[in-house]
């Protein structure tokens, strides 16, 4: 295909938290963007072009809001993209801006992604009824409740897994100055004790609702190759598929199956779990950490449990999974898939602060949206690419 | 008889939205009854005042007052308002730049007809007597010596607080025309007679419920009308604790997928009659269907399903449909 070699040489978030009242859209934008900015050692003036990615815009109730954002985010006079992929646009919009660099058209690209949910509510956003239909919609977690049910179905996992998954991604978060939780003493009984919200998942099995945002810069091979510290990107992948059809598998997605064999053979990895150091994967309900594990392939179909039950995802595993507290300690959620592609790159730059995994040389990073209809994924690397 | 059933949806809410120093410096100018601006690296008075500099990028710091009075760079006639514009009645959008700006700002003119305003003509803002610090605290009129002002001066005569502006109600109301496909037209004016109207995807050979103007896999509509039984099996379910804005069930409820019986995908729906804690995977439930005479276009005529008493449907033979 030809893609030239490309690296992320900035990462920047804003901390997250349920209001950030203190600052607008823009404001938020900017925090993210300077932070990752200074990270690279740049200015605004040296980028070449901006990509931007939010969830719906219902969620702030601004249409095409990368409008009126043009001028703070600094794209006078420079392309300014918008790419919206629901909940995995994090995700997919730092593949754009990384595709940018790797086609040859810019040097410098800086991307940006971000969710201000205190400004509406997404529970009401995803749920506004349809004429004719039945109304028993009951936002996200209305929607993927029952396919974790039919997951613990399927794999037979004891029902405390998801438990283990909230404590352990709340515990990390406490090393992460930057997550929106940070729930001192978080362990599998208070999980298991919370309210049952949608059946079979709980309060603290869910994430949180933050304004929060997350920015890269991604820089070509010779800017990179001057960088201190540079993410080499290893392959990245984007599949999607239809929300609804006929025997639609949903527990075990087709489209991030595929998405998964194919980044794995970009990035020339045989076995992920035992060559990916670190995984930041999202996941925004308890259950979905094992039920990505399978459709990721770092476990057999109705294994990934095991692994989590383990502790073989907590920091000192064979797999890490969410050292920064993932989904589940911090969703703004235009911004969550930037998040966990910026966190991969921190881990590989040695740059994750108190929630680094020892020597990380390759990481993972994902993002799903929509009905886990859209996927999008990256390996990034210590070192530059040999393929 | 139209193809396609239509309805229509209201989407509306109060959007919270937290405006930042800059443009919160600008509207509490705006409450105080004064306009705020900025001035930019490249020395023009920008009102509002941007959060960031175009130029230089930098946070906007460097704050000027200018005048309530401006000169009309170009105009365009509103002859029909709609709701919540500035006026009910025909009126003028104008491009303003203020006295001691460099940039034009756009309002609203106070004139009755597109011949009493022109580019050029001097304005004034009229403010209104209670202001909240909103860009609506103000309309403008005519700069004219002969036209008694109405709430002169702008003396803050609100009550509603001399706190700095920090957020604002942004109340949001879109009005759609939803419309159902033909294929689903058939399926809801089936459920108006009572039958459940299913289609064959002529290429898969799947059953779909509803059908589907374009089969996700093959992309061909839907054709071979198949007239489906009202009974089924859970296939899966959550059940809803959490109540929400919006919300047109009170909790707790059960959301099941429901696989009709013949059909290749699961329709949602509401399982009643039956302890909440008592639904399982493979339940067989059957449709309850409400009063005929409360019978429209909608998959509301069923109240919701109950179980038909049956032994529970073999795992294997819905596990392919998880």
């Amino acid at each position: 295909m030809g893609k030239t070699p490309a690296a992320v040489v900035g990462v920047g978030q804003t901390h997250h938290r349920a209001k950030r009242e203190d600052v607008s859209m823009a404001g938020l934008c900017r925090e993210a963007m300077d932070r990752a900015l200074e990270d690279a050692g740049m200015t605004l003036d040296e980028i070449d072009a901006i990509v931007v990615g939010k969830a719906p815009d219902l969620f702030e109730g601004v249409m095409m809001p990368e409008l009126y954002l043009a001028e703070a985010l600094g794209a006078v006079g420079k392309p300014l993209l918008r790419v919206h992929t629901a909940g995995s646009v994090g995700g997919s919009t730092a593949i754009v801006a990384a595709s940018l660099v790797q086609a040859g058209v810019h040097r410098k690209v800086l991307t940006v992604a971000f969710e201000k949910q205190s400004e509406s509510n997404a529970m009401w956003a995803l749920s506004v009824p349809v004429p004719f239909v039945m109304p028993v919609h009951a936002g996200a977690g209305g929607y993927f409740a029952p396919h974790v049910r039919s997951y613990i179905r399927r794999s037979g996992a004891p029902t405390h897994i998801g438990a283990i998954v909230a404590a352990k991604d709340r515990t990390n978060a406490l090393k992460n100055p930057y997550a929106h939780l940070h729930n001192e003493g978080t362990t599998v009984e208070s999980v298991l004790a919370s309210q049952m919200l949608w059946d079979p998942i709980r309060y603290d099995e869910t994430c949180p609702s933050s304004d929060g945002a997350c920015a890269l810069v991604i820089a070509s091979e010779d800017v990179a190759t001057a960088s201190p510290n540079p993410a080499w990107i290893h392959g990245t992948v984007m599949r999607s598929e239809p929300t609804t059809a006929a025997e639609r598998d949903q527990v075990n997605p087709q489209a991030g199956r595929d998405a998964a064999a194919a980044l794995w053979k970009q990035a020339g990895i045989a076995s992920p779990i035992d060559e990916i150091d670190a995984a930041e994967i999202y996941v925004p309900f308890s259950w979905f950490e094992p039920m990505w594990l399978e459709n990721l392939g770092f476990a057999a179909e109705g294994e990934g449990w095991r692994l989590t039950e383990a502790g073989e995802t907590a920091m000192t595993g064979r797999i890490p999974v969410n050292c920064s507290g993932g989904v589940l300690s911090s969703n703004p959620i235009g911004a969550s898939g930037m998040l966990r592609f910026g966190e991969a790159a921190l881990q590989v730059r040695g740059a994750a602060g108190e929630h680094q995994v020892d020597g990380a040389r390759k990481a993972l990073g994902h993002a799903y949206g929509g009905g886990s209809q859209f996927f999008a994924m990256w390996v990034v690397g210590a070192d530059k690419p040999s393929n | 008889m139209s193809r396609t059933l239509s309805a229509p949806v209201t989407v509306s809410f109060d959007y919270t939205r937290s405006v930042g120093p800059v443009l919160g410096r600008f509207l509490t100018g705006l409450r105080d009854g004064r306009f705020v601006g900025a001035r930019l690296g490249d020395g023009r008075v920008v009102v509002p005042p941007p959060e960031f500099d175009p130029v230089t990028h930098r946070a906007t710091t460097d704050f000027v007052d200018v005048a309530e009075t401006g000169t009309v760079t170009s105009w365009t006639w509103v002859s029909e308002p709609v709701a919540d514009q500035p006026f009910d009645r025909p009126f003028a959008f104008a491009l303003i730049t203020l006295d001691g700006a460099d940039a034009p700002l756009l309002h609203a003119v106070d004139v009755a007809s597109p011949d009493e305003i022109s580019t050029g003509m001097r304005v004034r803002a009229r403010w209104a007597a209670e202001r909240t610090g909103a860009i609506t605290d103000l309309v403008f009129e005519p700069e004219s010596p002969e036209v008694p002002r109405l709430g002169a001066g702008a003396p803050r005569t609100s009550t509603i607080g001399t706190d700095p502006v920090t957020g604002i109600v942004t109340p949001v109301s879109l009005d759609y025309t939803y419309a159902a496909s033909p294929e689903e037209s058939a399926f809801f004016r089936g459920l108006a007679e009572g039958r459940i109207v299913a289609q064959r995807c002529p290429a898969c050979r799947k059953v779909y419920v509803p059908p589907r103007p374009a089969c996700p896999v093959d992309g061909v509509p839907t054709v071979e009308e198949i007239e489906l039984s009202d009974a089924g099996t859970v296939t899966t379910f959550c059940i809803v604790n959490v109540p929400f804005l919006g919300q047109r069930i009170t909790p707790p409820y059960v959301s099941a997928y429901i696989l009709l019986d013949g059909a290749d995908i699961a329709l949602q729906h509401l399982i009643l009659d039956i302890p909440v804690e008592e639904v399982r995977m493979g339940l067989r439930v059957k449709a309850v269907w409400k009063p005929r005479e409360e019978w429209g276009t909608t998959i509301e005529n069923i109240s919701h399903f109950a179980p038909t008493g049956e032994p529970d449907a073999d795992f294997a033979t819905y596990a392919h449909h998880l």
